[in-house]
């Protein structure tokens, strides 16, 4: 056991620390999550597969994984854009555009919901144009990827943004004066040290966005089998008294996210070997 | 490959880094750039490089003109004070960096590039290192790395900005017999940073002094240490005693000290220049030229290992000064703190301050008296 749980470092207090940890993390984490698991396995084996299997449900399980997994995807790019811009750049309003960043973190989500509708309407400020185009955004899967763009974007800049502040500027220079263009500096000196916090951001925008709720149901129209997404599908079952579905359905979103979020982090670990390694 | 550096001026927003530098440095010569912080050191080696745009004047490799030449294209190998190695990257990628970022066509086969990187370990002494990440390494074995990697794209010269600057003393000095050894070995051009005065006095051929922007002075150890060209070079390198003084009817008088001077054809203040190891202590008044003779309390002794250090106070004059001797010698004398001796001033040199002058800390004509 002592091998098992080692103790380094100057300050004592592990097994205090732990215990907090265990009992926190349980209060909060583990025993609500295990209701929901005792709950579902009220159902038996053949009711439990039947709801998930059930058409309306396999697709909002798809709409929610690819409509969170792109929304991730794009605040991974973007996010790394909007967080270089903050760090390397002096500009008027800088501190202002760095506040606004938290935005979709502060502001209630059927707010941002709501706006993005109205904006991206066909009718709306932007929607109009798109329709021009015959690009329909609300009441489509498109729509449902606008509203958890918003709502992921902050995660991305806040991981990424501390590690460009403790950047070192020399390493570019280094690699200037061994002849490596500027497109060689990013994609092999500057991306692989950012890529572990891409990737913690990626992975939080992605767990934020698959548990999203207020904002997505203003603009997805909630259409069964097109645009309705998993929270949603669980809210309507609870509206029609139907917990042990709900649970069964929240346990394989449950399993499902916890399953991606590993692998995250396992790559993420991956990643991060180099310093690790110390 | 020679490099000319022409009427350099480097200024920042309000700080002028440089001021009409001229500078030549020979092809295969070990040359530092010796100066305080501040003194524009880096940043001429900086401009050398490529990494700064200068304002006015160029910059000639081998008398080919740079001075508009992208940092990318001019081949130069330049090692930062804190090594800027690549930390997610093995040693081995570390050091290939500069051979796999060329393009397709100048870009040697990976054999090639495997057979170069490891000659390079092997020159740096790190071989079977190859495979560990930057954080694994001791700061001297990192230094090594990063000299490596400047190697490997077999640059005109190298650059070093303070190498050994965040290294402790004792593998200091073994990296620094190690680039003697390397520059014999390669015989290439390298130009280092330093702004400790002992190791440019140990590993150069030639020390370019600088301060506030300005060279002061270029030579060869021996030169700058023995025949400095102005206060600053002499109070810079080693320690120094100041005795003020007056020229009047061509003598030098500092307190009851006087000596010849051979070219003073004006009276006025000015300021003598000792190193502490050229002071004499004796326990009697010496027999001849008494009139470099003064008298002198012993303040405090310090022994130093090999030789030991009197802080000593003149009583003519109150000035406090130092007095270096070998531990033998101290021995012979047998004195103790609060004890009066005679002190003999060899090798002064008197800098005498040009009184109109408008930038008076810089105008100075030397006036080198032996006796």
């Amino acid at each position: 056991m002592k091998k098992l749980f080692s103790r380094r470092g100057f300050l004592p207090g592990f097994g205090m620390t732990m215990g907090y940890t265990i009992i926190y993390l349980s209060l909060l984490v583990l025993i609500p999550l295990s209701v929901l698991f005792l709950k579902a396995s009220t159902l038996s084996w053949e009711q439990f597969v039947g709801t998930i299997l059930d058409a309306r449900v396999l697709a909002s399980i798809r709409v929610s994984i690819l409509t969170s997994f792109f929304a991730a995807c794009v605040n991974a790019v973007f996010g790394v854009l909007v967080a270089w811009v903050l760090t390397r750049y002096q500009f008027p309003g800088k501190r202002i555009i760095d506040g606004i960043v938290d935005l979709p973190f502060a502001l209630p989500t059927a707010v941002g919901g709501i706006a993005l509708t109205s904006i991206y309407a066909e009718n709306g400020w932007i929607g109009q144009y798109l329709a021009e185009w015959g690009i329909k955004v609300a009441y489509t899967p498109i729509g449902i990827w606008v509203a958890l763009t918003f709502i992921g974007l902050p995660f991305v800049v806040r991981t990424v943004q501390p590690v460009l502040q403790d950047w070192d500027l020399q390493m570019e220079e280094a690699a200037a004066t061994l002849g490596a263009t500027r497109f060689h500096t990013f994609t092999r000196v500057i991306l692989p040290h950012l890529l572990p916090a891409i990737i913690t951001g990626f992975a939080l925008a992605f767990a934020r966005a698959l548990g999203e709720y207020g904002s997505v149901v203003f603009i997805s129209g909630n259409m069964p089998l097109k645009t309705e997404i998993v929270p949603l599908l669980i809210m309507t079952k609870l509206e029609q008294f139907d917990y042990a579905g709900a649970t069964a359905i929240a346990t394989v979103m449950l399993v499902a996210s916890f399953v991606m979020l590993l692998m995250i982090n396992y790559l993420q670990w991956r990643m991060n070997k180099f310093d690790a390694a110390r | 490959m020679s490099i000319e550096v022409v009427n350099i001026s480097k200024t920042y927003k309000n700080f002028t880094a440089l001021q009409n530098v001229n500078l030549h440095i020979p092809e295969g010569e070990l040359v530092a750039l010796l100066g305080p912080s501040g003194s524009g050191k880096t940043t001429l080696l900086r401009l050398i490089a490529g990494l700064e745009q200068a304002q006015q004047g160029s910059i000639l490799f081998n008398g080919e003109d740079n001075t508009n030449r992208d940092v990318r294209e001019r081949q130069v190998g330049f090692v930062f004070q804190h090594y800027a190695l690549f930390r997610h990257m093995t040693i081995f990628d570390n050091i290939a960096f500069g051979l796999t970022v060329r393009p397709r066509k100048t870009r040697p086969s990976k054999a090639e590039i495997r057979e170069k990187v490891h000659s390079l370990l092997r020159l740096v002494q790190l071989e079977g290192l190859a495979h560990r990440y930057p954080s694994q390494l001791s700061g001297g074995q990192r230094q090594r790395v990063a000299l490596a990697r400047a190697l490997a794209v077999e640059p005109k010269f190298l650059l070093l900005d303070e190498p050994f600057g965040a290294l402790d003393t004792k593998v200091r000095q073994e990296l620094r017999r190690w680039l003697r050894h390397l520059h014999g070995k390669l015989g290439l051009t390298i130009l280092f940073v330093t702004h400790d005065q002992e190791e440019a006095m140990e590993l150069a051929d030639r020390v370019v002094v600088m301060n506030e922007g300005r060279v002061e002075q270029v030579g060869t150890p021996e030169e700058i240490y023995h025949k400095p060209a102005n206060p600053f070079v002499y109070s810079f390198l080693g320690r120094v005693n100041l005795f003020h003084g007056r020229i009047q009817d061509g003598r030098i008088k500092l307190g009851e000290a006087e000596f010849e001077a051979e070219h003073a054809h004006f009276d006025g203040p000015a300021v003598g220049y000792m190193r502490p190891h050229d002071v004499e202590v004796s326990l009697h008044p010496p027999k001849s030229s008494a009139t470099t003779a003064v008298r002198a309390q012993i303040e405090r002794i310090t022994p130093l290992g090999p030789f030991v250090r009197l802080e000593l106070k003149r009583l003519d004059t109150k000035e406090v000064f130092e007095a270096e001797m070998s531990r033998q010698r101290f021995l012979e004398l047998n004195v103790v703190e609060g004890g009066l001796v005679y002190v003999t001033l060899h090798n002064v040199s008197i800098f005498v301050e040009n009184a109109p002058a408008i930038k008076p800390t810089r105008v100075y004509v030397p006036q080198q008296v032996s006796i």
